[in-house]
């Protein structure tokens, strides 16, 4: 398999999905950057993130739409084109700014399934950036999957993996409802193996990315690579061995994946960059004590960030996020209960 | 006016069953079968009409909280919404949506919209599909005077400059928005919902949405340009609004007399059968024949409405997603 950056892997998704289907289309701000800007150009720095090369000479203006700072309407024009029979794909640039949006995520999109009573089909996709490691501060780096998570009617991915943003954005194109895909920003420049061709990954199945059987590590998004590095270190240092489990999509969850993973091991670690109230961490948590208290042999343990929004100095944002040290003391405490 | 005698037939019965079926449901609302809130249309069926007769079903509207009138024009099946709105099984989205959130795809409802402003940005990205698709579809924003200060509404109207879109943007102004008169409510007062759009590029007029002639007219132009790719419209249409914004408002906030001068002078169906036989165009027993035959159609979507079933217990969960 070749190795691809995150970054690659979404183009790579998109792009099999726009050629394939005219119908997926892809909207947003600053997409093909510098649209009526005095030089003229057109796909300029690949969009925000680089990850539309070349996508407007490619797929032209009514295929790749530059809109302006309007993430109500974009969305919701997303919303209304989904059910006029398009198959749009937008970007809100940074997850924050699903704040301005949130009425066309959570009243709309999510919603006209049930409310027209199964007569209708949304399928789109909202694609943004989340999470803090940048030094972006309180508006520019928040991890709220949880937010969304909450939402009955749309579904929600938040990879690790290269090749998991390929293949779940693969699947969330092709997906009939409303998917909300997280791509944490700090992991763009990540590698990884990435399988050529054709290859959607089904929403809400796991991977196991280390195999264990003195604890188990659930772990989402930019925490998974977080996760392995510390349960490396303590296979190699003091043979404790965990599983690492992404759930990759946290709505819907796998919690066959888990729940099985915890009755080996007995003792369940999460790892979760948004703030604990009300989080996926609390979510996953409460699911194995209702289901698998028994598996149990200490107390479930959460690595979250701090409740609190996002701080800037780059120490600050050091001890606001899961670090190493947090999670190593968390699997430690678990392991020797 | 180009219209035939088969349209000026069908606008007089769309717009008679709009109001029975408002007249009705607010005789209907205090016996208490009725669940959730309803708000009624009654006063601007020449609105709803008016521009639906421009559509076909390929044509999407997108409508408001107050969408029964819209569901009406734009070909809903009335005992499906009848029965929606008692939250029946048999009601046109299964018991699940009610009042506000009636929708019929396959006629290119988009649905009644429960948030004030919801639907002008979905309208406008129906307009994109029918942009690319080349078929010379529209789409139709039906919004209120209300919506006229919510910011996606005007997101939605820069994008469909800008990307110069096929839609309409028809903004009915009812008098008030919930409780409270444009008057007061709209920057530099009731004339500036045509500047606003008109600041944002787009050419945008006005006329009396009592007037089915006047409203029929002016959307004619604007679905014409939005066919003929040149772009977005405006449109908005003043009338007054007979019952409260939801049934059991005390309407305190309007003086005595109000409505009554309204269904006086501003009833869009008197006006409507003054014009079309004063001009020998209907005869009175062509429309009085078409308002029996509507009064049975909504005694028979009450009672059938009444003796269906409500959904299964078991529904609570179902469509909520395609696949999960």
């Amino acid at each position: 398999m070749a190795i691809k950056t995150y970054r690659e892997a979404i183009t790579e998704a998109l792009m099999i999905e726009m050629d394939r289907d005219e119908r997926v289309i892809v909207m947003g701000e600053d997409v093909a950057g510098g649209a009526g800007g005095s030089a003229g150009v057109r796909d300029n720095q690949n969009g925000i993130f680089g990850t539309y090369p070349q996508f407007h000479a490619r797929y032209g203006e009514n295929r790749f739409i530059d809109t302006p700072i309007s993430e109500a309407a974009i969305v919701g024009a997303a919303a209304g084109a989904a059910l006029a029979g398009l198959r749009p794909v937008v970007e809100i640039m940074f997850a924050d700014f699903i704040g301005y949006c949130l009425d066309q995520i959570m009243n709309q999109a999510a919603k006209f399934r049930y409310m027209f009573g199964g007569t209708s089909r949304t399928p789109m996709v909202l694609r943004t950036a989340y999470g803090a490691g940048l030094s972006a501060a309180a508006q520019h780096s928040q991890a709220i999957y949880p937010i969304i998570t909450h939402i009955p009617g749309v579904k929600v991915a938040v990879p690790s993996k290269p090749a998991d943003v390929k293949g779940l954005m693969l699947t969330a194109i092709r997906d009939d409802d409303p998917v909300i895909f997280f791509d944490h920003k700090a992991l763009f420049g990540v590698q990884g193996e990435v399988p050529e061709g054709d290859t959607p990954i089904p929403f809400g199945k796991g991977m196991r990315y280390r195999e264990g059987k003195d604890a188990t590590v659930v772990a989402i998004g930019r925490m998974v690579h977080f996760s392995e590095a510390v349960v490396d270190k303590l296979a190699k240092e003091n043979g404790i061995t965990c599983d690492v489990i992404d759930p990759r999509t946290t709505s819907p969850l796998d919690e066959d994946i888990i729940l099985s993973s915890v009755e080996k091991t007995g003792r369940l670690i999460i790892v979760d960059e948004s703030t604990p109230r009300c989080s996926v961490a609390g979510d996953i948590s409460s699911m194995v004590a209702m289901k698998g208290f028994d598996f149990l042999d200490a107390p479930i343990e959460l690595v979250t960030s701090a409740h609190s929004p996002v701080p800037f100095a780059p120490n600050l944002e050091r001890a606001y996020l899961p670090s190493g040290g947090r999670i190593e003391a968390a699997i430690r405490k678990a392991v020797e209960y | 006016m180009q219209l035939s005698r088969e349209q000026l037939l069908r606008a007089y019965r769309q717009m008679k069953t709009i109001r029975e079926f408002e007249d009705r449901l607010h005789e209907e609302i205090p016996k208490g079968l009725i669940p959730g809130f309803t708000h009624l249309y009654s006063g601007q069926e020449a609105i709803a009409v008016g521009v639906c007769e421009n559509l076909n079903d390929s044509d999407a509207i997108t409508s408001t909280h107050r969408g029964h009138g819209h569901c009406i024009a734009k070909g809903c099946d009335v005992k499906g919404m009848m029965a929606e709105i008692y939250g029946r099984a048999t009601g046109l989205c299964g018991g699940k949506g009610g009042s506000m959130h009636i929708a019929d795809l396959s006629k290119g409802m988009l649905g009644a919209n429960g948030i004030v402003g919801g639907g002008p940005p979905l309208a406008m990205g129906a307009s994109i599909a029918f942009r690319n698709r080349g078929k010379g579809e529209v789409a139709v924003a039906l919004a209120g005077d209300g919506s006229c200060n919510s910011g996606p509404v005007f997101e939605a109207m820069n994008m469909a400059v800008m990307l110069n879109l096929p839609v309409i943007f028809v903004f009915e102004n009812n008098g008030y928005s919930e409780q409270t008169a444009p008057a007061y409510a709209v920057g530099a007062g009731k004339t500036d919902m045509v500047r606003r759009a008109q600041g944002f590029g787009m050419p945008a007029s006005k006329a009396d949405g009592t007037d089915f002639f006047a409203v029929y007219d002016m959307t004619r132009e604007a679905v014409e340009r939005a066919r003929n790719g040149g772009g977005p419209t405006a449109l908005e249409f003043e009338c007054l609004r007979f019952f409260g914004h939801f049934e059991g408002d005390p309407q305190k906030y309007r003086i005595k007399g109000e409505v009554e001068m309204a269904r006086e002078s501003m009833d869009c169906l008197k006006n409507f059968r003054k014009r079309v036989t004063e001009a020998k165009l209907l005869e009175a027993s062509d429309l009085d024949s078409i308002d029996s035959e509507v009064l049975k159609l909504i005694d028979e979507a009450v009672a059938e409405a009444i003796a269906a079933p409500f959904p299964p217990d078991t529904d609570v969960t179902k469509n909520v997603y395609i696949n999960y």
